[in-house]
């Protein structure tokens, strides 16, 4: 079983989620147990095996999927996970947002993928809350990146007064 | 103007320590270049052709005296001692050192200035009217809303990664559109309802670059308090369904090309159903508190005209042509706004000296509240100057090289820095900029031509605006040669439209005479009330082409 290093609420702490990939051919290779993350794919084609299992279970999204597939199922995932592509694709942010602001997912939800020191801010404020950082950067530093700016103008997951209502 | 509360001045000291951070990390090798890119990019810093090059943030245009002075100093202790002052009212070094870049934006910081988001994939600077809250037909002051949006807009947490970058714009007077809103990702225009409330209208995906668009229209009227939750929905639509395979189809005039502008306004409804009457729907409070910072300075109780300052025009003739060209009617009797340019031949267009801007915070603190504004057509503004003053002004901004009396002709050209500095560049645009104004430099045949606006693009990309120009000149690789293309028709008001291709390129030397043989084309077809812009539209494009290149 993995034990991987993660942030989680500002610490570090161990983790024991597995993130699913599909293979080349897009099947999924299921472990007996322990907790999983799995793909959207997967998740629509075998949700009843899925909650019937033993272990935890995720979901993630790719940034080509959108929180609104997910809406109406959120009460069967204890974390969420976004996956980055790449670090340039920002349309994590608006899921993240969404899933926080919109459809009142109260559980975990997990930056994954090209995920850095300086994301961390701008991901932290639309919602999300752990974070798997990217192999060959120093998880101790990059847990720096979460609070650089320590005043915002906006409303946003993390704070849900504008500063024009607050100043 | 605006003044920074401690909450403002933390994020800006913040943003300081943070760009310092990286820029170390960076240098230590524990930051990639590919992953420094987007960090640097949204404070502004590029690496050019020979040096950095950083973007200071210049919010709507607006400089403080002191600010000036800062700007300076920075040029000179960090730089050759100039700086360029861009389309986007924003100033330029062209000759930073990376590793003092975070001592530049600490010195920026002790004047409530920064480079925060000046370049990258993300809501860029806000522009607006340089003569804003003195122009006689303005609705509005439309600076209290782009200080709104500057702050909504400043490390929005989820709108830093957009597949592209993206640039808002406000006009608040229904004559003129000083700020090419409709060129922009989104143009709003302060606009009046039929019950006398002002609110916003909504244009959305103009701009220039490759795919010349004019803004499509997705809302006749949105009242002011829903201004942030509005374009909360736009760009929410945008960030989550702009391409981003492909960097050259990826702005939001893409999207809403390819989905319609009808599809695209849906969408934003929708999403902003859901996002309408939330917390950031803004109150009367924030709007009076922001307001408190644009009201009117100590104005004189003044005739509407200065009588001497009349007779002082017709006794020299010199003084009245600038008058006539660089100075603008005011809303106050007895004041004026004068444009100080930066156009003289032999100059870079837009380019000041340290002793330059030293010079014209001087100016602003004698003659005009010690404020200043930048003009997208890269000029400097005293917006609130007495008409008793004019003179005197006019002599001290004559010493200084501002008083060239040509605003709006010919000469008065917009221009990027081009090939001499840009590593985007095709061609060099600064050399064409000279060839032209030293072709053109008899001013009673520049007063004939009359109003005319020029623009010169180093590259597809447009910093210099081409497809808005009357004639534009765009600078194209030709099997590794530097060739130019010109545009006609291009204008950026309220009546905004694209140039229209002449024909095929000219090489660097035949450029001034190209110009020339297409004024000629004007000056023989003209009525006697018509413009440049006002000939090309009753006659088209073609007697021009005939003209340019008959004996090709």
């Amino acid at each position: 079983m993995s034990n991987k290093k993660i942030i989680r609420n500002g610490q570090i702490e161990s983790d024991t989620w597995l993130v699913i990939k599909a293979d080349s051919e897009g099947r999924s290779i299921l472990p007996d147990d322990g907790d999983i993350i799995v793909p959207l794919s997967l998740w629509q084609e075998q949700a009843q095996t899925l909650k019937q299992r033993a272990g935890k279970l995720g979901i993630w999204l790719n940034s080509d999927e959108s929180p609104e597939s997910i809406a109406t199922d959120l009460e069967n995932f204890q974390i969420i996970a976004i996956n980055f592509p790449v670090f340039m694709d920002g349309r994590g942010y608006s899921y993240a947002r969404l899933l926080r602001e919109r459809f009142g997912y109260k559980g975990e939800i997990r930056a994954i993928g090209d995920v850095m020191q300086d994301q961390l801010f701008y991901m932290r404020r639309c919602g999300i809350d752990s974070f798997t950082i990217k192999e060959g950067k120093d998880i101790e530093e990059a847990i720096s990146g979460l609070y650089p700016i320590n005043q915002s103008y906006q409303a946003a997951a993390d704070q849900p007064q504008p500063l024009f209502r607050r100043r | 103007m605006y003044v920074y509360d401690d909450y403002d001045q933390q994020i800006v000291n913040d943003r300081v320590a943070q760009f310092r951070d990286q820029t170390q990390r960076f240098l230590a090798g524990k930051i990639s270049d590919d992953e420094f890119l987007p960090l640097r990019l949204q404070n502004g810093l590029y690496i050019q052709r020979h040096a950095p090059m950083l973007r200071i943030a210049i919010p709507y245009g607006m400089l403080a005296s002191r600010q000036l002075r800062k700007l300076a100093d920075v040029s000179r202790k960090f730089d050759k001692g100039y700086g360029h002052f861009s389309t986007r009212q924003n100033m330029q070094l062209h000759w930073p050192k990376l590793e003092q870049v975070p001592d530049i934006l600490a010195e920026l910081a002790t004047v409530q200035m920064h480079s925060i988001q000046t370049s990258g994939n993300c809501i860029r600077n806000t522009t607006t009217d340089q003569f804003a809250g003195v122009a006689r037909d303005e609705l509005e002051d439309p600076r209290p809303y782009c200080e709104l949006i500057r702050q909504w807009s400043t490390f929005h947490p989820e709108f830093a990664y957009l597949p592209r970058k993206f640039k808002i714009a406000v006009n608040a007077n229904p004559t003129a559109d000083r700020a090419a809103t409709l060129v922009h990702d989104i143009g709003i225009h302060i606009v009046q309802n039929e019950s006398g409330e002002n609110g916003f209208k909504v244009f959305v995906g103009g701009g220039l670059g490759r795919t010349p668009v004019i803004a499509s229209l997705v809302r006749e009227f949105l009242p002011k308090k829903h201004l942030l939750t509005y374009l909360e929905a736009i760009l929410r639509v945008y960030n989550r369904l702009g391409r981003r395979d492909n960097k050259h189809k990826a702005r939001i005039k893409i999207l809403v090309r390819a989905m319609t502008p009808e599809k695209f306004t849906e969408l934003v409804e929708q999403e902003w159903l859901q996002l309408k009457d939330g917390p950031n729907t803004v109150t009367a409070e924030e709007f009076e508190r922001l307001k408190t910072f644009f009201t009117e300075p100590e104005y004189q109780s003044l005739p509407q005209q200065d009588e001497h300052f009349l007779a002082l025009q017709t006794e020299n003739n010199f003084f009245a042509n600038w008058v006539k060209r660089n100075v603008t009617p005011h809303k106050k009797p007895g004041y004026a706004a004068v444009t100080l340019s930066l156009k003289k031949t032999g100059i870079a267009p837009g380019d000041a000296t340290h002793e330059q801007m030293d010079a014209m915070a001087d100016l602003a603190d004698n003659y005009s509240f010690g404020e200043l504004r930048v003009s997208h057509e890269q000029n400097i503004v005293l917006a609130d100057v007495k008409q008793s003053d004019l003179h005197s002004l006019w002599r001290d901004a004559k010493q200084h090289g501002f008083a060239t009396p040509t605003l709006g002709l010919l000469n008065d050209m917009i221009c990027c820095p081009g090939g001499d500095f840009c590593s985007l560049a095709n061609a060099k645009s600064i050399p064409i900029a000279q060839q032209i104004q030293e072709r053109f430099q008899d001013l009673d045949y520049l007063y004939d031509i009359g109003d005319l606006d020029l623009n010169i693009s180093g590259c597809m990309n447009a910093c210099g605006h081409h497809h808005v120009g009357n004639i534009g000149i765009l600078g194209v690789d030709k099997k590794g040669a530097e060739f130019y293309q010109v545009s006609l028709g291009g204008a950026s008001g309220v009546d905004a439209s694209l140039g229209k291709i002449l024909g095929p390129s000219f090489s660097e030397k035949e450029v001034a005479n190209v110009i020339e043989k297409i004024i000629d084309v004007y000056i023989d077809k003209r009525t006697e009330e018509e413009r440049f812009i006002d000939t090309y539209r009753r006659i088209g494009i073609d007697p021009f082409k005939q003209q340019v290149y008959a004996n090709v």
